[in-house]
Parts: C-alpha cells; sequence; structure tokens
C-alpha cells in the first residue's frame, strides 16, 4: 500500500503533525489566522482519546497547556499576534519551570490588531525575547506544508527533550496555503515518548540532587512528589530559593545551556548553490520560497547565487552564517519585517561582506521579482566597486 | 451514550447530607503533611489556620495522596505550595485556575485543588474564575479572603469594603466589594461555601465537601491579615480580629433573619448546592461521540 498523498493547509498539517507527534491536549482561542488548527484539532483530538478546550482568553490557553503537560499529556497551543502577546506570561513560566509544551504562532501583521489576515514575519524577536527576564527558547520555523506537519512533530520532540516551551513560527501564507503532502508512516518520524521516570522514589530524588543532565519531569498524579514554582528555585529539591545569588545563577545559567550547549544538534538550515556562491540570499518562512525561486532564476543566467534558509531560527544558526559570511560578498536578508533578522545575521557576519536588508510591512508578500531586482542590483553595486 | 443534563437541578443547601463530620487530628499528624517548619507569613496571620484545615479535610477524606496536586497563585497563600507535602504547582498570579483545568482534563483522576487570594481570584483572575465555574469543572476553589494585597504590602483589593484604608485608598476605597460566593455561584459554581479561620473545624468540613463535589466547588474562607488589614482598619490584634469574626459571621441558615443581616455580616455554610454536568464528563462524552461518528 502506498503512503497516503493529501492536500492539506498549512494549519490543518500544523494539527496532524501534532497528533503524529503524540499530541493529546490542545487549549486555545479563536483568532485569524491560526483558527484552522484549533478547529481540526477540536474534531480530531477526541477521535484519539485526547481532549480539546476553548479558553476565555489565550493566557488562560497557555496556562491549561502548561498544567495539561504536567499533568502527562504531550500539549501545544496555536494562536496569532495578539494571543501570541498574552501568552508570554506563562510562556516565561514554561521556560523558568521546565514544562514542554509547543505554542504555534501563525504570524499576522502588527502591531496590536494590525492587518488580521495578512501575513507578516514581525514576531521573530518577540518569539525569541518576548518573555521577561533572561531566558532561552527554541524556535522554528517552516516554508511549506510539509514543513508545518515535520517541524511540528520535530517541536514536541525538542520540547520534551530538552524540557522547554518550542515556538513554531508559522504565518498567514504557509497557515493558509494548500500543498499535496505525503503523511509518513508514523514509525518513520522520530517521536520522543512521554513517560514517566523508570525510577524508584528514592532513587529518582538521589539522582535530581546530583546529576546535571535533563531528567524526564515526573507527572502530576504518578508516585513521585512534583514541586513546580515560577520562582527562582533549587534544581536539587524544586523548592523555591530567593536568597541564596547562587541558586539564581545557578538555575539561569543552566536553563541558557541545557539549550545553548546543544546548539549544533539544534540548528538546522537548508543551503541551495551555496558550494561556489558569491552572493547569499538568507531568508526564512513564506518568503524563503519567494527567495528560493528568485536564486533559481539567477543560476539559470548564470549568476553565482545560493540560498541559506534557516528551518530553527532560535537558537540563531551562527555557525551557518557564520560559514556563509566567509563565502560571499553579500548577503540579502528580506523578511517581512523591518531588519529584525538583518541584525542578528550581521552580528554573526565574521567578515567583510555587506549585509544587505529588505523589509516590506504592509501585508504582502515579498515577490520574488523582488529579490531578483535586489540581486541584480547588488552584483552590479559589486562589479563597480570592485 | 450518555445523556447530557440539560438543566441546572437546584436543591436547597442541606449541610448534614453535603459536610462528612471531621474530627480534628493532631498536631503531629498535620506537620506530617507539611514539608516547612516555617513560613514567611507573619505573626498572628491566619493562613496557617486555613491550611490546617485543607489539610484535616484532605486526611479526613482519605484521598489517594498521589493523586491530590495543589495548584496556587501568587500572592502570600500562594506559597501554601512550598509548605504542604502533596505534589503542588505555584503557579502565576491569577492563572492557577487555568493552569488546573488543564491538568484536571488531562488526568480527571486527579484531585485538584486551587488555593487563590482575593486579588489573584476576583481581580486578575477573575475572567479565569467565572469561566471555570461556568464550565463546572471538577476542582475545588479555596480562597484565602483577607480583603487586602498583603505580599505587597497592604494595598485595596476587589474584596476591600467601601471606606477601609489601604496603601492605595488612604482617603477610604470608593469601590464596592465583590461577594465572592454569589459572583461563584451566579458563574455556575455547583457547590458554594463559606468559612471562616475563627471556625476552623467548620472550615475543614466545607472544604471537605468541595473535594467530594463532582463538579465547581468555590470555598471562601474569611481570612485576617492583622499586620496590613487589621492595622490599617478594625485591629491589628489578631486574637481581636479572629474574635469579631466570630461576630460576623452568621449561619447561612438564619441569616438575614431579624437584625443579623448588617453590612460586615456575612452568611457561613453552604450556601448553594447543585447537581449539572461535570466538565471532565462532558469531555468523556465529546470523545465518545467523536469515536462513535469516527466508525460510522
Amino acid at each position: 500500500m502506498g503512503k497516503e498523498r493529501v492536500v492539506l493547509q498549512g494549519n490543518e498539517a500544523v494539527a496532524e503533525g501534532a497528533l503524529a507527534a503524540g499530541a493529546r491536549f490542545f487549549a486555545g482561542y479563536p483568532i485569524t489566522p491560526s483558527t484552522e488548527i484549533a478547529e481540526r484539532l477540536s474534531v480530531r483530538l477526541p477521535e484519539v482519546g485526547g481532549a480539546f478546550m476553548q479558553m476565555e482568553d489565550e493566557i488562560a490557553s497557555m496556562a491549561a497547556v502548561i498544567g495539561a503537560s504536567l499533568a502527562g499529556k504531550k500539549a501545544l497551543t496555536a494562536t496569532s499576534g495578539p494571543g501570541f502577546s498574552l501568552m508570554q506570561e506563562n510562556l516565561g513560566y514554561a521556560a523558568m519551570a521546565q514544562v514542554p509544551c509547543v505554542v504555534v504562532n501563525v504570524m499576522r501583521g502588527g502591531p496590536s490588531t494590525g492587518l488580521p489576515t495578512d501575513p507578516s514575519q514581525g514576531d521573530v524577536m518577540q518569539a525569541r525575547w518576548g518573555t521577561h527576564g533572561e531566558h532561552s527558547i527554541i524556535t522554528l520555523i517552516p516554508s511549506s506544508v510539509k514543513e508545518c506537519y515535520h517541524l511540528t512533530v520535530r517541536a514536541f520532540e525538542l520540547s520534551e527533550r530538552h524540557r522547554t516551551p518550542v515556538i513554531v513560527l508559522s504565518d498567514a501564507i504557509i497557515g493558509h496555503m494548500r500543498e499535496a503532502i505525503e503523511l509518513p508512516d508514523p514509525d518513520e518520524l522520530r517521536v520522543y515518548p512521554r513517560r514517566d521516570p523508570d525510577y524508584s522514589v528514592e532513587e529518582y530524588e538521589e539522582i535530581v540532587s546530583t546529576v546535571d543532565n535533563i531528567l524526564p519531569q515526573a507527572s502530576l498524579g504518578s508516585r513521585f512528589k512534583v514541586h513546580v514554582t515560577g520562582l527562582v528555585y533549587d534544581r536539587r529539591s524544586g523548592s523555591p530559593d530567593t536568597s541564596a545569588p547562587s541558586v539564581a545563577a545557578e538555575l539561569g545559567t543552566y536553563l541558557r545551556e541545557k539549550i545553548y550547549l546543544h546548539r549544533d544538534a539544534l540548528t538546522d538550515v537548508e543551503e541551495l548553490f551555496m558550494d561556489d556562491a558569491e552572493l547569499a540570499v538568507f531568508a526564512y518562512g513564506s518568503v524563503a520560497r519567494s527567495a528560493k525561486s528568485a536564486v533559481r532564476w539567477a543560476r539559470e543566467r548564470g549568476l553565482k547565487v545560493g540560498l541559506v534558509r534557516p528551518i530553527t531560527i532560535w537558537p540563531f544558526p551562527t555557525a551557518a552564517v557564520e560559514e556563509m559570511s566567509r563565502k560571499v560578498h553579500t548577503i540579502i536578508v528580506p523578511e517581512m519585517n523591518l531588519r529584525q533578522i538583518a541584525w542578528e545575521v550581521q552580528a554573526a557576519s565574521c567578515s567583510e561582506a555587506r549585509v544587505v536588508d529588505y523589509g516590506r510591512i504592509d501585508g504582502k508578500l515579498i515577490h520574488p521579482r523582488e529579490i531578483q531586482e535586489l540581486i541584480e542590483r547588488e552584483l552590479t553595486v559589486k562589479e563597480h566597486t570592485a | 451514550m450518555t445523556a447530557l443534563v440539560d438543566e441546572q437541578t437546584l436543591r436547597a443547601p442541606e449541610e448534614g447530607s453535603v459536610l462528612p463530620q471531621i474530627k480534628p487530628r493532631p498536631i503531629s499528624e498535620i506537620r506530617a503533611h507539611l514539608r516547612a517548619t516555617r513560613t514567611l507569613w507573619c505573626p498572628g496571620c491566619s493562613n496557617g489556620i486555613v491550611t490546617r484545615a485543607l489539610v484535616e479535610a484532605i486526611l479526613a477524606l482519605d484521598l489517594d495522596e498521589d493523586k491530590v496536586a495543589i495548584f496556587a497563585g501568587i500572592g502570600c497563600c500562594g506559597r501554601i505550595t512550598t509548605y504542604v507535602d502533596y505534589s503542588t504547582v505555584h503557579t502565576t498570579h491569577g492563572r492557577a485556575l487555568a493552569f488546573a483545568s488543564g491538568a484536571k482534563v488531562a488526568d480527571p483522576d486527579l484531585h485538584v485543588i486551587v488555593v487563590m487570594g482575593d486579588g489573584d481570584c476576583a481581580a486578575i483572575g477573575g475572567n479565569h474564575l467565572i469561566h471555570a465555574a461556568r464550565r463546572n469543572i471538577d476542582v475545588t476553589a479555596l480562597v484565602f479572603n483577607n480583603s487586602i494585597y498583603g505580599m505587597t504590602g497592604g494595598q485595596m483589593s476587589p474584596t476591600t469594603h467601601v471606606g477601609d484604608r489601604s496603601t492605595t485608598s488612604r482617603y477610604g476605597n470608593v469601590e464596592r466589594a465583590f461577594d465572592l460566593c454569589e459572583l461563584a455561584h451566579a458563574s455556575g459554581a455547583t457547590y458554594v461555601a463559606r468559612g471562616t479561620a475563627w471556625d476552623y473545624r467548620q472550615l475543614a468540613r466545607l472544604i471537605a465537601g468541595g473535594i467530594n463535589h463532582h463538579g465547581f466547588s468555590f470555598v471562601e474562607a474569611m481570612a485576617i491579615c492583622p499586620v496590613y488589614y487589621g492595622r490599617q482598619n478594625l485591629t491589628a490584634d489578631p486574637a481581636e480580629f479572629l474574635t469579631l469574626q466570630k461576630e460576623h459571621a452568621v449561619p447561612a441558615s438564619t441569616y438575614g433573619e431579624g437584625v443579623a443581616r448588617r453590612h460586615e455580616t456575612y452568611p457561613v455554610g453552604v450556601l448553594h448546592h447543585a447537581e449539572f454536568e461535570e466538565y471532565t464528563d462532558g469531555q468523556r462524552v465529546t470523545r465518545q461521540r467523536a469515536q462513535e461518528h469516527g466508525r460510522g
């Protein structure tokens, strides 16, 4: 029997990916352009024995997701702009208390109510720094329907493995676009299981108090006593300790390192025609689709242009950007915001490569033609200055 | 397929039938269920009394302790999560009921108890309160109502009375206070009770009745804050403050008769008790329908 081939919308693919990853709980609040994720899961979750909750707001949605995860279920929520802002408080809680969960933000134009039905990439920095305080977070950014499916599966894997919230940053184009995809067999997917620790209660307490690796979180209702807090806490006892500076420093450092020490394994990047490229386009999400088309157009004309597409945007793929900056004289960064990621590319570049930013905030996708014109312009500039 | 209950069947409060009898335990037995020997609560604070009432209630019901999950918000009473020896989740300010709702839906076998302060529950968390009550989800909300923000040093809360002084109402509060029990009842809670720190045995019975009730239970514990509320208003003397509770608390069965109904008095006991389909039961019905539909 061949694999099932279906036509899905990006938002529907997120929902199916979540189910394939073993998610059995969703809490959310209707908001354009993410609502189809909630609608589909309200139908699909009960079919597979899971639960869907429509909450009173996005603050409660994020809270319920954390509660469900603590009670042993893989859980997610999905939202857009204003809802993502409301989730920031409890997103920080999940980071602090090390609760695995997945947050899908289908980006729309902002700030505030902004352009509810139009795409944007205005939340890439909010995904990184939206909640208050020093923290680390993982963020994946799909640029196709197939990737909506697979990156949602990946988000759950990373979230469980690192005990941290993971954000999937889709946008109004990717979310509402339809493409044919092959649904993989469940056993082809890398699914990180949720299970209670295998130790005895005594062994568990002993291990928690001595080792530094990430232990699976025991669930509420299990034979383990679970203590969770958003205060600074002693990682060994789980109890708040706000008086010892060393405890706060150790916890904060640990929360960063448990992600950053693994950044090579975490950061996925797609490269196209980079072997001999002299100019690179660095683009992500829906804009990467236009960028890919423009780069192909350039190659057809014999121009040495390549594409670097981050699939993980946080932690930022610094190593890939460093390498790119050594190869090329110019890096074009088209994005549906004003320089948010161009600044990061600039910061990570370690050469003389010029970083050229190009932003649109009018709710319209950057057309391949605009990127073609940028490529032509920059190659001409280079010729005249060489 | 299980039929959904269409109408809320109201029943007059019958305390005797709802409330389990509780024989207070020796303090050593209570201490065995505490993780801390010291608290950050001020001398004279009644939070310790309410905490004891909660532990008494859990012990009296002989619950499977592995299945007890205590959620709390932020504020003085939120620190209960550090003190009691059950699984605990110290959540964010006002959001405890939303965290707890997710956990209860994910694992309906949990005995979920949610501790909140008056500001926590009725100001920043007011929206979560009314919706948790409306859903009739089987969690027990226990509110420590001391009519003040204690942790931040004595600001007015949604249960501070008109005319009361606080550090943000120096000239006398001009906002009306919420009656939390009426709010919970109007929002759909199917078990509503009020007790006092003064009568902790009754309070323990009221909490036990709430945990036993299959649906959203709301228990308001009238607490005292002699340091931040008392000094600015009634009295800074904890014993005197507790004695005033004795005068102000009127049994629900006689409240409103004759001269008892004055503005500073309030009814105590089970104020409302009804049966209505519980939310996680509704979730189960939904699953059955979805799976039957899928097979059809």
